[in-house]
């Protein structure tokens, strides 16, 4: 007969059979001793065929001590030694039971290593593949919910689009009004630096003025409402969608693009050509503070620099860019929304999403109406 | 295993702001036993739930988990005492952004010194007692409800803790898959010895599991019957739990 001790139990062998005796506190708090030791020793013992178990002096146990023993049996299982689980105590024998009761379904049990690179580009191709087929299905059908808004035949609650005209208008001037007035002032300060070198400090007005009710009125006004609104509508209609309140309205046959989408839709569309307008005034007159300030420039003469330099098609440009903003903001917020999934972090990235999609968007559109308006000499 | 996860209620009054939900509630859950918190809809069973697992604060009364008030505590005594309690809340409340072995790591990382290779053995292990060997890598949304509330309860029972909460364990489960939740929560506090306390009013599973019990009014805003629920279907004269018991209307 020998003895091999360990750390926290001790193996006893004799001829073809061996018997562990496991004593004092065996939880997480304690510790728990490695399994490859007494796996090695159990190896080593020639002629072994049996282990029996002493948990006499057994303390406080907890998971720590069942992993262990599960570990140990699978070690045991591999090198054909029989284990009589007589001696484990009821409660240990009952877990052990429940553990290995279910077995472990074939082909559940995923890959640990990630995918191969070529697996990843294929999978990133599918998917961009799926995103262009939701988005066509989704323009389409929005496409047919705005006909049957034209047909008057849409079904939305006229106070859903008031509620969200309420939040796509009037409670984003202040955001606007801060936002526009400091990039109009931005704009002066910079241009007034360059101006004063050459004299030319009167043309502030054309500098602010062609700028603000071109490009950054519309742009600033759409870039703020797609962080604001853009990303609320993403996460709203998320929400609905793991709460399966988008599934309820489909079975009660009522199109939740006609339902959800097209109130922020038309909210927006009316909204941002009147915000971008707002906007324009703001920035025109943060412009005319810092004129004020730093060039010296009267209020009347900036106004009037104003008019020789800005023509009415200039604002008329910018309140087009702010209306195709505007769809694009209310599409990619809806659109990110609808095609959430049912978890909390798919809501977060749908509303990160929405934002990307519609600053993206926005640039390409502004790009293009840019380009076609230099064609046609506007 | 811990002996000393008994709870002890004392004058418990709850409420929200001024509005008094349940009063002057007074019981034991002893150790080891599977005690179940019942009454209609709207009672106040949850609310309770939520006092005893420190999630709300009495507006009177003392809640004692082994022997240590709840609430004249220390933060740092209170999570050690919270951490000593495993509860599975009705829809399953997995972390959607984990997988179902990030979900049982998250206790694991923070209250014990285990090494990585030690914590995926306990995950696995939580795992096949609730018949989920090898979801490991599963997210929430890709198993089924009654695979999320097995996960929740793998989860809950990650730290072995001396007492286990169960929040309407068998809400939104078939039949059998309720029945093999309840033989579970049996087996497991055999085996482990932990005392479980279950908020339901499905009279299947009351029936089934419950040592011990107390009935929760609406009305009178209290306790108006305690007893092993077996026994209160025999013997309980109350008609408000007569009608519970035998769903009469």
């Amino acid at each position: 007969m020998s003895t091999i001790n360990l750390d926290k139990y001790q193996l006893e062998v004799s001829d073809s059979c061996a018997t562990l005796h496991i004593y004092g506190d065996w939880n997480f708090s304690t510790g728990i001793p490695q399994l490859e030791p007494l796996a090695a020793q159990l190896a080593t013992v020639t002629g072994c065929r049996d282990l029996t178990f002493n948990f006499e002096k057994l303390g406080d146990w907890d998971s720590g001590l069942m992993t262990f023993l599960i570990g140990l049996l699978a070690n045991c299982s591999e090198q054909n030694i029989t284990v009589d689980p007589k001696g484990l105590p009821e409660g240990i024998q009952q877990l052990l039971k429940l553990a290995t009761s279910v077995p472990e379904r074939e082909g559940t049990r995923r890959p640990v290593l990630g995918q191969p690179v070529l697996a990843r580009i294929g999978n990133v191709t599918v998917e961009m593949h799926r995103n262009w087929g939701d988005l066509l299905a989704f323009l389409g059908e929005t496409f047919y919910a705005v006909l049957n808004l034209l047909r008057g035949r849409a079904r939305f609650r006229s106070s859903d689009l008031m509620y969200q005209i309420e939040g796509a208008g009037p409670m984003a001037l202040a955001i606007i009004t801060l936002i526009s007035t400091l990039v109009g002032m931005i704009l002066a300060f910079v241009g007034a630096v360059q101006l004063r070198m050459f004299g030319a400090q009167i043309f502030i007005a054309n500098l602010v003025g062609l700028g603000i009710a071109r490009e950054m009125g519309a742009m600033m006004t759409a870039i703020i409402m797609a962080g604001r609104t853009g990303a609320a509508y993403a996460a709203q209609i998320g929400t609905m969608q793991v709460n399966e309140e988008i599934d309820a309205l489909k079975t009660m046959g009522i199109s939740p693009i006609e339902f959800l989408v097209l109130p922020r839709l038309l909210a927006l569309f009316l909204m941002m050509p009147l915000l971008c307008v707002y906007a324009d005034f703001m920035g025109i007159l943060g412009g005319a503070v810092v004129s004020a300030l730093m060039l010296d420039i009267s209020f009347f003469e900036y106004y009037q620099q104003l008019q020789s330099a800005v023509a009415l098609k200039h604002f008329l440009i910018g309140v087009i860019k702010a209306t195709i903003f505007g769809l694009i903001v209310a599409t990619s917020g809806c659109f990110r929304g609808m095609q959430c999934g049912r978890s909390a972090s798919e809501v977060g990235f749908a509303a990160t999403n929405a934002v990307v999609t519609s600053i993206v968007l926005i640039v390409v559109a502004d790009a293009l109406v840019t380009i076609i308006c230099q064609i046609l000499g506007y | 295993m811990s002996t000393k996860n008994h709870l002890d209620i004392q004058n418990l009054t709850m409420a929200y702001g001024d509005n008094i939900i349940q009063e002057n509630l007074d019981f034991r859950v002893a150790h080891g036993e599977i005690f179940i918190i019942m009454g209609g809809s709207g009672c106040g069973k949850s609310t309770l739930l939520r006092h005893l697992i420190g999630l709300m604060q009495p507006y009177k009364g003392k809640i004692l988990i082994g022997g240590v008030d709840l609430w004249e505590s220390s933060q740092d005594e209170r999570n050690q005492l919270i951490s000593r309690c495993g509860v599975l809340y009705q829809g399953g409340a997995l972390w959607s952004s984990m997988t179902l072995a990030e979900n049982i790591e998250v206790p694991l990382k923070e209250y014990t010194n285990l090494n990585a290779k030690q914590i995926s053995e306990v995950i696995s292990y939580k795992l096949s007692l609730v018949g989920l060997a090898g979801f490991e890598d599963y997210y929430p949304s890709e198993i089924s409800g009654g695979m999320q509330k097995r996960a929740g309860l793998a989860r809950a029972m990650a730290l072995d803790p001396d007492i286990l909460f169960f929040d309407e364990p068998s809400a939104g489960l078939d039949p059998i898959s309720s029945r093999l939740l309840d033989d579970l929560i049996m087996q497991l506090r055999d085996s482990l010895g932990s005392t479980v306390v279950i908020v339901t009013h499905e009279l299947a599973s009351i029936f089934a599991v419950g040592d011990n019990s107390i009935f929760l009014d609406t009305e009178s805003k209290t306790i108006i019957a305690r007893g092993a629920p077996i026994e209160l279907l025999k013997n309980c004269q109350d008609a408000r739990v007569r009608k519970f018991l035998t769903r009469e209307s």
